[in-house]
């Protein structure tokens, strides 16, 4: 890893999570796209869009899954031959390219993240170092479990020490910036209280090994009403167990099967602005209108990000926590309860944690999950336990009687939402199109 | 190394059922997906089969390594991020150099490149190089791959749950 020079700045730069913090101060919801071009032209290019845009908007810049999985020659060779990658080679691209794709695009009124799902991220880390880039996401459980097959303990091991270099950013008059991945793991079908201890899990990893200015993320499911109760929940448990932490929530426009409709693909987009304004999340990761086809355009994601801003002015809600305890709120805290006391060091109590099956991914096939949980869409569409294996919920979740899953089920439950946001799409254009033929 | 095989089907009496095989479903190793595999172990389960799932990312060598110590009825390849062509003519390959799968059925599908343009000769080239059948999202679907299934010998090795066990 590349070794700091230690020095001592009399003041620190305000970063990634005081810019959002501010703009939270100020009523206003921090929108974000997800984006990354192997060109530096266009990467450029689609930074300086995403900070023109009328929104309150943070930069991204994702990796591509060459230099995600450690495979730094193919990334090498794709940019010798000239062949496009599906994100920007952060450590092939020489440094200098880097600082310039950066320059007088990213400012203290437009934090940058990278973004890169990779298991062993410290050639990724190391680069951020050097270049000074202060923000960025991922986790030990949630960019290992679902992603491949590197061993969980590799993976804790490698985030643990570069949480550690990381934080040592702090030294050099910058404030570090974690966000946990936990919240949105395996992209659907994982229920909301799981997804709400996993992000907590991850925010106490990144805090034990010395980050102190956290977000915590957590992707919107199937049903709103229980998405309510699991981002409150999740600030509810982040309040008492972060005191001396700078966090804040971010939730993520689905990320499962996208509506394919223009129409219900907004739509959707609209619910998971609401999900943020109503429990006060402070920052929101957007989709766009092509998610269900292709990798979005910066124009796509410029108007996504337009449209999620229009959405927040348009309905100032003041986010109330009910304050009671939620069933979403009593799994989670059995889950964190049920980890922690495993083992005083976060990083043993998640191994051990998978190890007995006190976490246990629903349908993830990597070796170092049980797979011994199932979940399914209940009546109304919400996300439930259809199996609850060894994880500590025997005294809260009943499932009844045993679920078989089949193949045609599964599917049904992975397209539930793409199928009613389009039903919907596709019915008030109907309804429309009967109004408007009507003679009075 | 040990594979732990995860059993996705809980339920009792799909598992008691006779095996027709053992088949290995698996990624590629740039592919991160996961629900394409879930999905498609499912299918060959309720076909009869058994189901090894390596999961995504899965490395050449060990899906090779795998496959030559599971020697499974079928292996089914599944990828959706667009390098499906480009991984699975290396790693085929890579699958029939081995004297005792020369002659395992193998099957590739999903979005196999990134443009929707001319998929007939991707399969083509895919066929070429060794796959006894391609599944292109845009040309079939899981009715054509289940006709493929039902369409190979049942266990040819005879046994009622296969996978050679170490």
């Amino acid at each position: 890893m590349t070794a700091l020079v230690p020095s001592r700045p009399c003041h620190t730069q305000p970063g990634f999570g005081a810019f959002v913090r501010a703009r939270a101060d100020a009523g206003a919801l921090v929108v974000q796209p997800r984006m990354g071009f192997s060109d530096p032209t266009q990467m450029r290019a689609g930074l300086a869009a995403t900070k023109a845009a009328r929104a309150h908007t943070s930069g991204t810049l994702t990796l591509d899954s060459y230099t995600r999985v450690g495979d730094l020659a193919s990334a090498e060779h794709a940019l010798r031959e000239n062949l496009p990658l599906n994100g920007y080679p952060i450590a092939s691209h020489p440094d200098s390219t880097t600082r310039a794709v950066l320059a007088g695009v990213r400012d203290t009124g437009f934090p940058v993240q990278v973004r890169h799902g990779s298991s062993l991220p410290r050639h990724i880390f190391s680069k951020l170092i050097t270049l000074g880039l202060d923000a960025t996401e991922g986790g030990p459980v949630s960019y290992c479990l679902p992603y491949g097959r590197t061993p969980l303990a590799e993976s804790i091991a490698a985030w643990r020490q570069c949480t550690e270099l990381f934080s040592h950013l702090r030294d050099l008059g910058a404030e570090p910036h974690l966000e946990t991945f936990g919240g949105c793991m395996m992209g659907q079908l994982c229920p909301p209280s799981q997804l709400v201890a996993l992000s907590v899990l991850e925010a106490l990893f990144f805090r034990a090994y010395g980050c102190r200015s956290i977000s915590v993320s957590y992707a919107q499911q199937t049903h709103a009403g229980q998405d309510t109760e699991a981002v409150f929940a999740l600030r509810r448990l982040c309040e008492a167990l972060l005191p001396d932490v700078d966090w804040h929530t971010v939730v993520y426009t689905y990320m499962g099967a996208y509506p394919v409709t223009e129409a219900g693909a907004y739509q959707l987009l609209g619910h998971a602005t609401q999900l943020a304004l109503r429990t006060g999340a402070e920052r929101l990761i957007v989709k766009t209108v092509a998610e269900s086809r292709r990798i979005p355009t910066v124009a796509e994601n410029v108007a996504a990000l337009e449209y999620a801003a229009r959405t927040a002015e348009a309905c100032p809600t003041t986010a109330r926590d009910p304050g009671t305890d939620s069933q979403t709120y009593a799994e989670a805290l059995a889950l964190i309860d049920g980890v922690l006391n495993l083992h005083s060091d976060p990083a043993r109590a998640l191994l051990l944690a998978f190890e007995r099956g006190y976490l246990d991914i629903p349908y993830c096939v990597h070796p170092d999950n049980r797979g011994r949980t199932r979940s399914r869409l209940d009546e109304e569409g919400r996300l439930c336990w259809a199996e609850t294996g060894a994880l500590p919920l025997a005294h809260l979740v009943r499932t009844g009687r045993r679920h078989e899953v089949t193949a045609a089920g599964l599917l049904a439950d992975l397209s539930y939402v793409r199928r009613k946001f389009d039903r919907d799409a596709r019915a008030d254009r109907a309804a429309a199109a009967v109004a408007g033929s009507d003679p009075r | 190394m040990a594979q732990q095989e995860i059993e996705v089907v809980a339920g009792s009496a799909r598992s008691a059922m006779r095996s027709r095989g053992t088949v290995v479903v698996s990624g590629l190793a740039s592919d991160a997906h996961t629900w394409n595999l879930v999905y498609l172990q499912l299918v060959i389960e309720e076909l009869g089969y058994h189901v090894v799932n390596l999961g995504p990312c899965v490395p050449d060598d060990m899906l090779v390594d795998e496959c030559r110590r599971i020697d499974p009825v079928l292996v089914a390849l599944g990828s959706v991020n667009g390098h499906g062509c480009t991984d699975g003519l290396r790693v085929v390959a890579r699958l029939r150099d081995c004297a005792e799968l020369a002659a395992t059925p193998m099957v590739i599908g999903g979005k196999l490149t990134v443009s929707d343009e001319d998929p007939g000769r991707h399969a083509q080239e895919l066929l070429g190089a060794g796959f006894d059948a391609v599944f292109p999202d845009q040309v079939s679907g899981t009715a054509e791959f289940a006709a493929f299934v039902a369409s190979l010998p049942t266990a040819p090795r005879g046994a009622l749950c296969v996978g050679r066990t170490e």
